[in-house]
């Protein structure tokens, strides 16, 4: 066996681990987070501060009773969590987690980079597999044969469309100021810091790091706001809105069926927000301390900075939560439609025409 | 009478299989004699409750197939208690409501017949259990009414503080969940926080959250506590600072404002049309409070304003809300500078039971004891309707009185009931979310409707 083979294998199996474990902590953060902002305790009963309370959760969910509706499309009504389940774990596995680094194996320096599947037109992957989430939602909602889900579908299919739109066109500009539809390029592409032409402001300028967020802030502005809308978080939570649709989309799933569809949804929050760091905040890159800290905890150091990017961004999903209240469907649609993707348009016109003249000079001269 | 057993004899009735034998249907007017002969057999079976009409709109009468027909409740999270609506969607959009009342009916008004005045507080502040006080307060105020007394002025003023106390507490709980059913969820835990430090007040002062059953007639059931105007203070320092932070978070935010402006909108003529009364009917541009119109215990002494608005509309009914609680704030103010020294309570020994020590010591306190606490005090012939502005709108008492201890007939006007008559207004041809925003706006509260 090839040893390539034998980390494809590894590979999947440690982001599998690492993404439950991850969920397990980030359930209990949000609730915790929210809590404080809220004037409540939180969990705090199941472990120490309350750390445990999502793995005993999962454990009643586990075994609670698997209810199948009468009027229920059996197959479709099976298949829909699992649908929601597996784009979320293949999406992780094309987020860079660090640089990379060499490992001996069997006498020859063998390297492996730290990213599942490293394929150069991961940017359309990425698009690619999180459109596939909305078929979960239509088939959950449409094959309980019930009322509430069947207008959370409904909602879903309009809304995680629409902002689909708008968050693919909030990135071609970075793609054009990267010049990759790698990933990993894309964060070496925001190594360095920015300079600028004018000497008194280079001095101050070169102090920022050179992150996509900084020259592509309005693209940062739109895919933040159109990630929020197709992970279906508040605001803009329509499709599983409490007050109006009980628990949409989902209403009659139970027990790790349910689940399934919790995990997804946190597990893609996570996504989102490690895409986020990789396209606008520069990803893993960050200092590393190589000689002051000990070198396996600076090799680490990549990884430890994308950690604390994400949940940088996280937190401001659950702050969102906390402050936000929810818009109404058409508001929605106005938003995506009239708004985001006439701004990300006209922003994709003018970040061409600034970057032909940085690469070709002004047409006239 | 036997002919009428007859006619229901054949009919599979629950009660008959008790026990204590056959259901003998018997009436004792004549109007009931003749609804009897009226009945078929379908009425009576759903008067026995052995068949329900549970369908208003039937799935086979609407032509359109683009329409569906939903059942929002009992059981929903923005239907504040059971409040069941049968909602007619075409898409999200809702067409027709029926709302289906009667999941919290239990026969308070009946069970007013079988108590005496002296406990009938503790019935009647039951009903709207978000604004207990003014039950009480009106239900006394009829009692006291028949019975031609005034309560001392320490009493009425007590009566207004604790009143527009909960006035606040109970608006308090209309923001809150009216800010969850808009998707606002810390809204939920900031109003109920702020509500805790009233009912901690409220527990102080009748040992109990709610239902207190403090204002009786004749009075108030007992003195304030020691150091009250602390805890006032306290109220009164905390709450405009909190509704501010509420203001910071709500006001100005446009998903807020394009979540309430113009939707669920009543005109004036609307709001007169289905009676609709309360911060409803001021948010529609009709100046209408009974503490200005009919004012009771005298509320006429304070000064206060009426906060009115012309739009009708959600956001209109929710500001308005969060301007009376600052009136209200006011009238507490001035209760408390202005409050009077003097009993608590009427003295009058058919009236007001003696305290406990005086039975060791007289004859005629151990008889007016004993004579108020088994059979109550009697009340003159008469009936008398009495009505105080309640959080949610005017609610009123009627009481029949057969000039014996117990009320021959207690009907309460409960403001939660007439203004969820507006629901099919405020909820047609608007999406589902704004008719959830509506709901709430209206701040129904199901113990007040189904009494």
């Amino acid at each position: 066996m090839s040893v390539e083979l034998i980390l494809a294998l590894i590979k999947p199996l440690l982001g599998l681990g690492l993404l439950l474990t991850n969920t397990i902590l980030l359930i209990w953060l949000e609730r915790k987070v929210v809590a404080g902002m809220q004037s409540r305790v939180g969990p705090d009963r199941a472990g120490p501060f309350g750390i445990l309370q999502t793995l005993a959760d999962a454990i009643k969910l586990l075994l609670k009773e698997q209810i199948l509706p009468m009027k229920a499309d059996k197959a479709m009504y099976l298949l829909a969590p699992i649908i929601a389940l597996v784009p979320s774990f293949l999406i992780f596995m094309i987020i860079p987690l660090g640089p990379g680094f060499d490992l001996a194996i069997g006498g020859e320096s063998q390297f492996i980079n730290m990213v599942g599947a490293d394929i150069n037109v991961g940017v359309l992957f990425f698009l690619a597999i999180s459109s596939l989430a909305v078929y979960s939602v239509v088939l959950a909602g449409w094959s309980s044969g019930s009322k509430y889900p069947l207008l959370g579908g409904v909602r879903a299919s309009a809304q995680m469309i629409s902002y689909e739109a708008a968050m693919g066109l909030s990135l071609v500009p970075v793609i054009l100021y990267s010049g990759s539809m790698s990933m990993t390029k894309i964060v070496e592409s925001q190594a360095g810091n920015l300079s600028s032409t004018i000497p008194i402001v280079d001095s101050i300028v070169s102090l920022i790091p050179n992150w996509n967020i900084f020259p592509q802030f309005l693209a940062f502005g739109i895919f933040f706001v159109a990630s929020i809308a197709e992970v279906n978080r508040a605001p803009f939570d329509l499709v599983e809105a409490e007050q109006e649709l009980v628990g949409g989309f989902h209403t009659e799933y139970s027990g790790f069926r349910f689940a399934m569809f919790f995990l997804a949804e946190y597990i893609n929050m996570f996504n989102m927000c490690a895409i986020t760091a990789t396209f606008f905040l520069g990803g893993w890159l960050g200092p590393t301390f190589e000689g002051v800290l000990p070198q396996f905890l600076s090799a680490l150091m990549p990884t430890i900075w994308l950690g604390v990017k994400t949940f940088g961004l996280l937190f401001v999903y659950f702050w969102i939560r906390a402050t936000l209240p929810r818009l109404r469907y058409d508001q929605l649609m106005e938003l995506g439609w009239k708004r985001l993707i006439p701004i990300s348009l006209i922003w994709l016109m003018l970040s061409a025409i600034v970057l032909g003249i940085r690469d070709f000079g002004l047409p006239w001269s | 009478m036997e002919e009428n057993n007859d006619t229901i004899k054949d009919i599979d009735l629950w009660a008959t299989n008790s026990e204590e034998g056959g259901w003998n249907i018997s009436s004792t007017d004549e109007g009931s004699q003749k609804m009897l002969e009226q009945e078929d057999e379908v009425t009576t079976k759903i008067q026995m409750g052995s068949e329900v009409i549970d369908d208003y709109f039937i799935e086979d009468d609407i032509s359109d197939d683009e329409r569906m027909i939903l059942n929002m409740g009992p059981q929903h999270p923005s239907t504040h208690g059971v409040l069941r609506l049968q909602v007619e969607l075409e898409g999200e959009v809702v067409r027709r409501v029926q709302p289906v009342i009667g999941y919290l009916h239990t026969g308070m008004e009946k069970t007013g017949e079988e108590l005496n005045y002296f406990q009938g507080p503790t019935n009647t502040t039951r009903m709207d259990y978000l604004s207990p006080f003014f039950n009480e307060l009106v239900f006394s105020l009829a009692t006291e009414k028949l019975l031609g007394i005034e309560v001392p002025d320490r009493a009425s003023t007590i009566r207004i503080l604790m009143t527009e106390l909960n006035r606040i507490s109970s608006h308090l709980v209309a923001l809150a969940t009216g800010g969850m059913d808009i998707g606002a969820l810390s809204m939920m835990i900031f109003g109920f926080r702020e509500r805790e430090l009233i009912l901690d007040f409220f527990e102080k002062t009748t040992g109990l959250r709610m239902n207190h059953n403090f204002i009786r007639p004749g009075g108030v059931a007992a003195d304030l506590p020691d150091n009250w105007q602390k805890d006032i203070e306290e109220i009164l320092k905390v709450i405009p600072k909190k509704l501010k932070d509420y203001d910071e978070m709500l006001l100005d935010n446009p998903i807020w404002q394009g979540r309430l402006k113009n939707v669920g909108i009543l005109t004036t003529e609307e709001c007169f049309a289905y009676g609709i009364t309360g911060p409803s009917l001021r948010a529609s541009g009709y100046a209408w409070d009974l503490r200005k119109m009919q004012p009771y215990s005298g509320i006429d002494k304070y000064e206060f304003d009426i906060p009115v608005f012309e739009e009708g509309d959600v956001f209109a009914r929710w500001r308005i809300k969060v301007l009376e609680i600052f009136e209200s704030l006011k009238i507490v103010e001035q209760a408390m500078g202005n409050m009077p020294k003097g009993p608590y309570k009427i003295q009058d020994k058919k009236i007001t039971p003696p305290p406990r020590k005086r039975l060791d010591e007289s004859m005629e306190a151990l008889i007016h004891h004993f004579k108020i606490y088994t059979e109550g005090f009697k009340v003159p012939e008469g009936e008398v309707y009495t009505t105080v502005e309640s959080p949610r709108g005017e609610l009123g008492c009627f009481i029949v009185s057969d000039g014996s201890s117990k009320p021959y007939r207690m009907h309460v006007r409960g403001p939660s009931f007439c203004n969820l008559q507006a629901l099919p207004v405020v909820m047609s041809d608007s999406p589902i979310a704004d008719a959830v925003a509506a709901i709430a706006s209206l701040d129904p509260v199901l113990g007040d409707v189904d009494r």
